[in-house]
């Protein structure tokens, strides 16, 4: 079995989860080397949207920011930042929603907004972007976040953008287009969400990690699925990409 | 120089003024840094700062205190990090404190769609489920007149001054954009004024002739200025790159507030403007960053 990184990890299993020919509307970071890598491997028709205006981008560099040159040249079409919110967006055209964040909570609202107070912020976070909008339109959205009990805390000082929020209604009360929070993957397992309680549990665990690892970095008393999944290692051909092709640099790997 | 053709020492100091609502627009490409830069040479103050993602350009105008308040929905070093500058405003009140308004980027994109449009706000579905209508007054809710269902709000955001920095624009200030457009358009229109930054300048047959790739038209310019290289490290599409390599860079430059007084004072307050600003970046930095040719095909006008 190969080396590989809990990052590169994190990179793999969220790649797979794209499937070829769908919208998907990326995000910084994590998202977007995982959006290129399912471009360059089972998903090549890929469609993907940037917040900046790019549609159907074909990138032959990984863009740094979301606003890269890479993405507007040779893709289909660039439009202006309100046609992307308004008509792609809130249009409902976003199969899938790829965020990260700081904090996540167990029913998957986001903060990317501050630590601590909001007024008197221990770290003040970038805030949302298009986080807010994408968690409410896009038809299932998937997060990727490293773990720990700072970052999956029993409460989050700030919800930045909306998951099921706090019951099993919300959503569907606040009429809400997109279906919310499908998976969150970590850099030591994968959740999914209960489909009567709307509560993250646990169904994989990365190679070589335990549930008392997992337990240790939640600070609530998680459900996990028996017996949960191993999670298939990032293969040769994965790691291959992310490293010789995607970010040599190691700048989003880190 | 005649007419709305002007320096850009003059432009800045004509057109902003100490607490004006300021907007320099521009998502991740045509950043007009050269602005941002004599702004902080002028020594502006008390500014309302508005951008989507405030960037390089508005830490260094917040360092150097030339900013009241931001209103921005996204306030990071696109996927490097933070923006140290503003948060040792906002998190330490160094070199002052500010104030913060705070939107997603739809929020901020309905103010300068409202504003364009000459209406009071705009309505849009976000917010909801989330902590930012608590903590921004501003951000309210309204049910459909039609259908009784419930939008977000946000109020028109009609800035004093827009500084828009194009590819190419003629001497009435026609200007036309290619590759990512943001939100530029409209900042434009919201604004009171509007300062156009130019790569080039070129004869009005230039523009006349592919008139689609006009984003902001004469009748709303106020100022042209023609300043090559004014977007860097930001970039323009057929002109340079993005320096991606100096956006990484800037996490160490502004890390602690003394690499970043160094980095003002060597190379904002040190210089006269944008064109020792190349000098001193030198043939081969700029070299680097040199775009490829890549043309796109030319369609047929006639009729």
């Amino acid at each position: 079995m190969a080396d590989y990184t809990p990052s590169e990890m994190m990179v793999a299993r969220a790649a797979r989860e794209l499937k070829n020919s769908e919208v998907v509307f990326v995000g910084i970071g994590l998202p977007n080397v995982a959006c290129n890598l399912a471009r360059r491997l089972q998903a090549p028709g890929l469609v993907l949207i940037y917040e900046s205006g790019a549609v159907g981008c074909v990138p032959d560099r990984l863009p740094l920011s979301i606003g890269d040159p890479c993405l507007a040249t040779d893709s289909i079409s660039v439009c202006s930042m309100v046609e992307v919110f308004n008509y792609y967006l809130q249009g409902g055209l976003i199969d899938v929603g790829f965020l990260g964040g700081a904090q996540v909570d167990r029913f998957g609202n986001i903060n990317s907004t501050v630590i601590g107070d909001y007024a008197r912020p221990k770290v003040r976070l970038p805030g949302s972007g298009g986080a807010c909008e994408i968690a409410i339109h896009a038809k299932k959205v998937i997060m990727v976040l490293r773990q720990s009990p700072k970052s999956f805390p029993e409460k989050i000082d700030f919800v930045t953008s909306p998951g099921f929020i706090d019951s099993v209604n919300s959503r569907r009360n606040f009429g809400f287009p997109g279906k919310g929070p499908a998976l969150v993957i970590t850099d030591l397992g994968v959740y999914g969400f209960d489909k009567n309680t709307y509560e993250m549990i646990l169904r994989e665990i990365h190679p070589g990690v335990s549930v008392k690892d997992v337990k240790a970095n939640i600070g609530w008393d998680v459900k996990i699925s028996r017996p949960p999944k191993t999670t298939i290692p990032p293969t040769e051909e994965e790691l291959r990409i992310i490293r010789e092709d995607l970010d040599p640099a190691r700048i989003h790997l880190k | 120089m005649s007419g709305k053709v002007m320096t850009m020492a003059r432009a800045v100091g004509e057109f902003v003024r100490d607490g004006d609502t300021v907007v320099i627009e521009g998502f991740t490409h045509l950043i007009c840094f050269a602005a941002g830069h004599e702004i902080i040479r002028q020594k502006k103050r008390e500014l309302v700062a508005c951008r989507l993602t405030p960037d390089l350009i508005y830490d260094q105008m917040v360092a150097a205190g030339c900013v009241r308040e931001l209103v921005f929905s996204w306030a990071g070093n696109p996927g490097v990090g933070s923006l140290f500058g503003l948060r040792r405003a906002v998190e330490e009140g160094v070199p002052r404190k500010i104030e913060i308004e705070e939107y997603s980027h739809f929020g901020m994109v309905a103010r300068f769609m409202a504003g364009a449009s000459h209406l009071p706000f705009m309505h849009l579905k976000t917010f909801e489920g989330s902590d930012l209508p608590r903590k921004n007054k501003n951000i309210k809710f309204i049910r459909c007149p039609y259908t009784g269902k419930r939008y977000a709000t946000v109020p028109a955001l009609n800035p004093d001054v827009a500084i828009i920095h194009v590819q190419r624009a003629d001497k009435e200030g026609n200007a036309q954009i290619w590759g990512l457009m943001g939100v530029q358009r409209e900042a434009a229109f919201a604004s009171k004024k509007v300062v156009i930054v130019a790569e080039e300048l070129v004869p009005s047959s230039v523009v006349r002739a592919d008139p689609n790739r006009t984003l902001i038209p004469g009748l709303i310019v106020s100022a042209v200025v023609v300043e090559p290289f004014a977007a860097h490290p930001s970039y323009a599409l057929g002109y340079y790159d993005r320096d991606n390599d100096f956006y990484v860079e800037w996490a160490k430059i502004s890390k602690d507030k003394a690499g970043m007084d160094k980095y003002l004072e060597e190379w904002v307050y040190g210089l006269p403007g944008r064109k020792e600003y190349k000098e001193k970046l030198g043939a081969g930095y700029l070299k680097k960053l040199e775009a490829d040719h890549r043309p796109s095909g030319s369609v047929n006008y006639g009729f």
